[in-house]
């Protein structure tokens, strides 16, 4: 049975449903590495993690160790994390300066920052009249075949052939955009910590649930609760008559009821990426925010500032491995680490120019629902484990993605749930629509 | 007072504190705190400060009630299946004792950790700033320093460690 399925990932996936082996089964895992991941443009990480030459980062593509250096011309390079003499990896180390070259704990074979060959101990004596020269391409550390970066955020690609980063990202490019221009200076730099977690479920779990706009209020009615008594008290004991905004983040999980959720949007674009509007209150009218405002206002002038903070974003996926909380300067890349096994990286940006009470107020944010110790996100791995399970036995052969099926509307390839379904699952249906092209050798799958 | 006693009284709070967590008894826990205590569990034992820095758990006794008040829900999911803890703390070491009373005082902890099937072990270093009351002392601040700290989070952390 399974076989016959897997002879042709499309049939795998129809518009409302799709087969549960896409998420459990080995071999389909390790085609979605080949043809997903390791094809499509992939973000690295972003230009102030590595600010001095020879700063580097390692980071997951796929199944493929890289490196992410600073060289010292300033360029950015994204590197194979593989010797070529005999494989060993150059980078044992998660972030670190390698000086002024790559080199090998093993032989003391040396690289540039662009991972060109420097040295080779003995290359005159021991190499002469074999088929390695010092000029032989196989003597570099391999590179990543394209690398761009927009607005700091860096991004690699496997592949040779296939869309610039920016005909890719498309208009989810407001994931950069809206977190960049709330920055007085128009640019944003990353807080030096990473908060890493691991899921054990498939990565699409992960990125099905991050715009699933049903799942707070049930899934998140605890800490919500919990979070509205403590508000209640802290509102009525304040001067103000309001408790801090953070505890409304919290709350709002619950308090938010799925009706509500329903006069949210979802807009689905080609390749998969998707973009959750909806506000969370984070405009308020409080000194801080009144400060930021001044100056954001002189920076760019009261139209350009009202264009700004009028954005009207919740999340915006970029799939299939980053979600993007621009209001909140986070986000987190997904690195799928087996069939079942799934590490989200969690990132904090600083709005350059902005008062430092802008960025505490998403740093609550952060840490509470994005730390290890997260009073939200608890509840959602639980889930993905519990889905993961259950999709993995016989109890069943098909997902449902049926939620509002056929109100969705489409224009132009682009594809918004209907009016006051914001907790449709057209995102869930776009992204397997991606999935399917890109599973079937659609060279695009922003094509139609 | 001699220097056996105090440190025969602030084992017996050290351990008292885990005893409270390992028992789940979170409203008195939360009650070792002083009105403006603090938990903090740092990110990297580099950080000085819980203020205004990432953190895996920076909090006062509000958010501990948010956390406590969560964990006692019946729709906590991720609390549902069968879990428990057990710390072992030593090492305990008077480092500084102010004329007030006040004292820091490090101690080092194991933690397992059962979670359905599942054993995880943390382990690290408690800093306790305790200040004198009535009843022996309480918490101003709790640090805690996970020698996984940097490490990835083979899922997550649900209550105070
Ligand atoms: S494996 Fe790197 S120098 Fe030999
Ligand atoms: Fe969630």
């Amino acid at each position: 049975m399974k076989t016959n399925h897997k002879l042709n990932f499309r049939n795998m996936v129809e518009p409302d449903r799709v087969r549960k082996e896409v998420y459990t089964d080995e071999e389909i895992f390790q085609q979605e590495m080949a043809r997903i991941h390791e094809t499509v443009w992939i973000y690295c990480g972003h230009e102030s993690q590595v600010k001095n030459a020879g700063d580097y980062v390692t980071v997951q593509i796929g199944r493929q160790p890289m490196i992410m250096v600073r060289g010292k011309d300033r360029r950015i390079n994204v590197l194979y994390n593989r010797c070529p003499h005999r494989g060993n990896m150059i980078c044992g180390d998660v972030k670190g300066n390698t000086g002024e070259q790559f080199r090998c704990s093993y032989h003391a074979w040396t690289f540039h920052h662009d991972g060109r060959l420097k040295n080779i101990p003995m290359m005159d004596s021991g190499y002469k009249g074999t088929r390695l020269t010092k000029d032989s391409p196989e003597l570099c550390m391999k590179r990543a075949a394209r690398l761009e970066s927009y607005r700091g955020f860096v991004f690699a690609s496997l592949a040779k052939d296939g869309p610039t980063l920016q005909e890719f990202l498309g208009e989810a490019i407001v994931a950069f955009d809206d977190m960049c221009d709330r920055a007085p200076e128009g640019e944003v730099e990353i807080v030096p910590n990473c908060f890493r977690v691991i899921q054990h479920s498939n990565w699409k779990l992960f990125m099905e649930n991050q715009i699933d706009a049903l799942h707070p209020s049930v899934t998140h009615q605890s800490t919500g609760r919990a979070a509205h008594e403590v508000e209640k008290q802290l509102a009525k004991k304040a001067k103000s008559g309001e408790a801090p905004l953070s505890y409304h983040m919290l709350s709002a999980f619950a308090t938010v009821s799925i009706d509500k959720w329903d006069n949210f949007q979802t807009i689905n674009f080609p390749y998969g990426h998707c973009i959750l509007t909806g506000y969370m209150g984070l405009r308020p009218q409080d000194p801080d925010t009144l400060a930021y405002d001044r100056i954001m206002i002189r920076a760019y002038g009261r139209k350009r500032f009202e264009q700004i903070v009028g954005v009207n974003i919740h999340h915006v996926l970029v799939y299939p491995g980053l979600s993007v909380q621009s209001p909140l300067q986070q986000l987190r890349a997904v690195r799928p680490l087996g069939v079942d096994r799934t590490l989200t990286e969690i990132w904090h940006f600083r709005l350059k120019g902005a008062p430092e009470a802008i960025y505490r107020r998403s740093l609550a944010y952060y840490n509470l629902v994005n730390s290890p110790a997260t009073l939200i996100n608890a509840d959602d791995l639980e889930n993905f484990w519990k889905c993961h399970q259950g999709l993995a036995s016989d109890g069943g052969e098909w997902v449902s993605f049926a939620r509002h099926h056929g109100r969705d509307i489409e224009n132009k390839g682009v594809v918004s749930s209907g009016p006051n379904m914001g907790t449709s699952e057209a995102p869930m249906r776009n992204q397997m629509k991606a999935w399917a092209k890109y599973m079937s050798g659609a060279a695009q799958a922003g094509s139609r | 007072m001699s220097g056996l006693r105090l440190q025969h009284e602030l084992e017996q709070f050290l351990y008292r504190q885990a005893e409270l967590l390992d028992g789940k008894q979170w409203q008195a826990w939360t009650e070792l705190f002083t009105a403006d205590g603090i938990y903090w569990m740092p990110p990297d034992a580099s950080y000085k400060t819980w203020d205004g820095q990432p953190a895996i758990f920076a909090e006062d006794r509000n958010l501990m009630a948010v956390r406590m008040g969560r964990v006692l829900h019946p729709d906590a999911w991720s609390q549902r299946p069968l879990w428990g803890t057990n710390h072992v703390v030593s090492n305990v070491v008077i480092r500084k004792v102010a004329k007030n009373g006040e004292v820091e005082v490090t101690s080092r902890f194991h933690m397992m950790e059962l979670r359905r099937d599942d054993v995880r072990h943390f382990a690290g270093q408690y800093t306790h700033h305790l200040v004198k009351v009535k009843k022996g002392y309480a918490i101003r601040l709790q640090r805690v320093d996970m020698t996984n700290a940097q490490a990835a989070y083979d899922y997550v952390l649900q209550v105070w460690v």
